[in-house]
């Protein structure tokens, strides 16, 4: 029985690495920025400064962001960029046709990322995207001189490389299965950014908090009214179960 | 034709006004027929409480699909953006949108559930077959639902989880590249097939549904309801004609459902309010982006609720087809050789056995796939048939059938997780295995349910008050 028990375990293991081994390294957990506004506001402006360019958020309204606290007249001052109604969805400026020339494909629609990239065993789509956007490397062989570690061959460049400076991948040779492989060790910063590395961890960690509010925008109402709804259940069953008894204790 | 009833100037308001309906429709009748005078055992214990949940869960699906479908869009290019508009622009479109979505996974577990009373229990045996042949029918209908419903999303995995399995009906000799277009409506699926699956969503298969589920409840209340001893109850009456082991639905029951149903909706709400997408089971990751006929996904993944047939369709490979001809062939030998049968018959079932095996050898293993996934369903209606036991609940059974049921479970459990996992070697080693036994547990079931000593029956049900 135990060896049953091993056997299972060891299989089910198995598989769950097999799953994790699904191309680019392992990611980093993101940090959890639900609760805190300000971040939230500044992964707003981080996004719709770098990203929407070229990525639509096409079902997202600009006037949704008042629930992260700005003011309809903060969001028509500091984000409209791209349109001059605030009912309007975040759409990108860039041509498809353009981005097809210049990046092989239409960049893809970010409002659900954080959502769509989740993926069982390796971590929530947070978690992709906040890797995502700090292992950029340059690569002279990419046309557009970028690569990425957890997206190989990614079409983009490394949009933020004026923040976050230029760093190369490090790797130390290991014996695996009797091959010598290559294993990701650390990261060398070749040039300076404007940023430090820590703070541009911390501002990475915003837009992808940001990012993570805008694939779920219900998701601060759901549990607060979540918390309330199961309170009120548990009284309700309560009684129910009081009820119940009081049928049922005279039958015999 | 009942008479004319008179009833005193000088009652009450409600009571005059029920006398009038009363002569005109059955009112108080049905009421008591169902309800008020319906006796059910009184030792009807935890497992008996998800019938009322799937009504429960069906109202809130029916309730739900009606402002979904206020707001949702069946067209190609609107679909996944019209309910992301529910998600985020419809006041409370969120919480309705996740009740439809968390419901239909949790209809199938409380049927599931359902389903497994009804199987230890003997609830399908004689008087109940048609009670059980409707609810086969319901589930089946459920899985037609269920598998329509995923597609109007408009997501990746709606779009190609649709693809995989109409292309299954391409496999069909003969009919089957029609068919599959038949069913689409296009070469690929497409707005065509969107719009033909919302109209079977939302209102072909919910009306058969809803006829289905009234004929359930008929004939359940003809017959009466089954109980963990599989006493008949009816066996025993008191004075007033009413079952001694009985006991009115309403109040005992009602009061006992509202409770059922209250911890029902703790554990549902949760769901809803703090984990929706449920670890991507309920909600599949890649759903989140917009269906895109030219990108495959990786790994293509039913519903958890599809899987353990999906698992079995899978199950069936070049290698399994001979052992299904090696089964086959046993089974035909046994009945020639042990088959107490006039020889005219056995040289039928000989001369069956050569055509199914031709037949197997000559077409693709992979039609068969889909013949094993839809017999794995249909298998379901003929079990009041297979059942040889001479007692109906798993209480008096032969202990070790106790096992035989166990294992089923389990066998269960474990064709569903492989049906989400990849494609592997050891994976499809083990749903070939699983396979072989779902299939042996019912096909062999009139041998092996009729083996062993089964306990004595006691002629009232157990019952301990509390």
């Amino acid at each position: 029985m135990k060896k049953l028990v091993a056997s299972f375990t060891l299989f089910f293991a198995c598989a769950g690495a097999a799953l994790a081994a699904g191309g680019g390294i392992a990611w980093d957990k993101a940090p959890d920025k639900s609760n805190d506004l300000l971040a939230l506001q500044h992964g707003a402006k981080l996004f719709v400064n770098y990203c929407l360019n070229c990525h639509s958020a096409a079902y997202m309204r600009f006037n949704r962001l008042k629930d992260i606290g700005l003011t309809e007249q903060q969001i028509k001052d500091n984000l409209l960029f791209t349109t001059d109604k605030v009912g309007e969805t975040m759409k990108a400026t860039l041509d498809p046709r353009q981005a097809k020339d210049w990046f092989g494909g239409n960049p893809p629609d970010l409002t659900l990322i954080a959502r769509s990239r989740s993926a069982a065993g390796q971590g929530s789509g947070a978690d992709y995207v906040y890797t995502y956007l700090r292992t950029f490397y340059p690569d002279p062989s990419k046309a557009t001189g970028w690569n990425n570690l957890a997206f190989p061959n990614v079409g983009m460049p490394h949009v933020l490389w004026e923040l976050q400076g230029q760093r190369v991948p490090e790797y130390t040779p290991v014996q695996q299965h009797g091959h010598e492989v290559e294993v990701f060790k650390g990261w060398k910063q070749v040039t300076p950014g404007t940023m430090s590395p820590a703070e541009y961890d911390a501002a990475m960690g915003d837009l992808v908090g940001y990012l993570s509010w805008m694939a779920d925008p219900s998701q601060g109402t759901r549990v607060r009214v979540g918390v309330w709804v199961l309170l009120f259940l548990l009284v309700f069953t309560f009684f129910a179960w009081r009820l119940s008894a009081a049928y049922w204790k005279d039958v015999k | 034709m009942a008479e004319m009833k008179e009833i005193s100037p000088n009652a009450p308001a409600g009571a005059r006004l029920l006398n009038w309906v009363d002569n005109r429709f059955p009112l108080s009748q049905l009421y008591n027929d169902h309800l008020g005078q319906y006796y059910a055992p009184k030792n009807l214990n935890f497992f008996y409480v998800f019938g009322a949940l799937s009504i429960l869960v069906l109202a809130i699906q029916i309730i739900t699909g009606i402002f979904l479908v206020m707001h949702y869009k069946p067209d190609a290019a609107l679909a996944f953006g019209s309910v992301e508009y529910i998600m985020r622009d419809v006041p409370w479109g969120w919480l309705i949108r996740y009740m439809h979505s968390t419901g239909a996974s949790a209809f199938f577990i409380v049927v599931y559930m359902h389903m497994f009373r009804g199987l230890i229990y003997g609830s399908y045996r004689k008087p109940r077959e048609l009670v059980w042949v409707f609810g086969c029918a319901i589930f089946l209908c459920l899985m037609a639902e269920a598998f329509m419903g995923y597609l109007l999303p408009w997501g990746q995995m709606s779009y190609w989880g649709a693809q995989v399995i109409v292309n299954l009906f391409a496999a069909v000799p003969f009919v089957g590249p029609d068919l599959a277009l038949l069913i689409r409506g296009d070469y690929v699926v497409g707005d065509a097939t969107l719009n033909r699956f919302f109209a079977f969503h939302v209102i072909a298969v919910p009306l058969v549904l809803l006829g289905l589920v009234a004929a359930h409840i008929i004939a359940l209340h003809e017959v009466g309801s089954n109980n963990p001893d599989g006493v008949e109850i009816k066996a025993t009456k008191g004075a007033d004609g009413n079952p001694l082991d009985g006991i009115p639905f309403h109040p005992y029951y009602t009061v006992h459902d509202i409770f059922a149903a209250s911890m029902f909706f703790m554990v549902f709400t949760a769901i809803i309010f703090f984990a929706p997408e449920l670890g991507g089971y309920f909600l599949e990751y890649n759903n989140f982006i917009p269906a895109d006929p030219l990108k495959t996904p990786l790994h293509i993944a039913p519903v958890w609720y599809f899987t353990p047939y999906y698992s079995m369709l899978r199950a069936i490979t070049d290698e399994m087809m001979l052992v299904l001809i090696a089964c086959i062939w046993g089974g035909a030998l046994v009945a020639v050789f042990r088959g107490k049968l006039a020889v005219l018959f056995k040289i039928m079932i000989l001369g069956a056995a050569v055509v199914v095996t031709a037949m197997m050898l000559s077409t693709d293993a992979k039609f068969w796939g889909v013949v094993v996934m839809g017999g794995a369903v249909v298998i379901l209606f003929f079990l009041p048939w297979l059942d040889y036991s001479a007692v109906k609940s798993i209480r008096y059974r032969p202990s070790w059938h106790l096992y035989v049921y166990a294992i089923f479970v389990v066998n269960f459990i474990v064709l569903s997780y492989l049906g989400i996992q990849p494609p592997s070697a050891i994976g499809e080693r083990i749903s070939q295995v699983g396979t072989l036994y779902y299939f042996g547990f019912f096909l062999l079931m009139p041998w092996w349910s009729s083996m062993g000593d089964p306990k004595p029956v006691p002629s009232r049900v157990n019952f301990a008050p509390h």
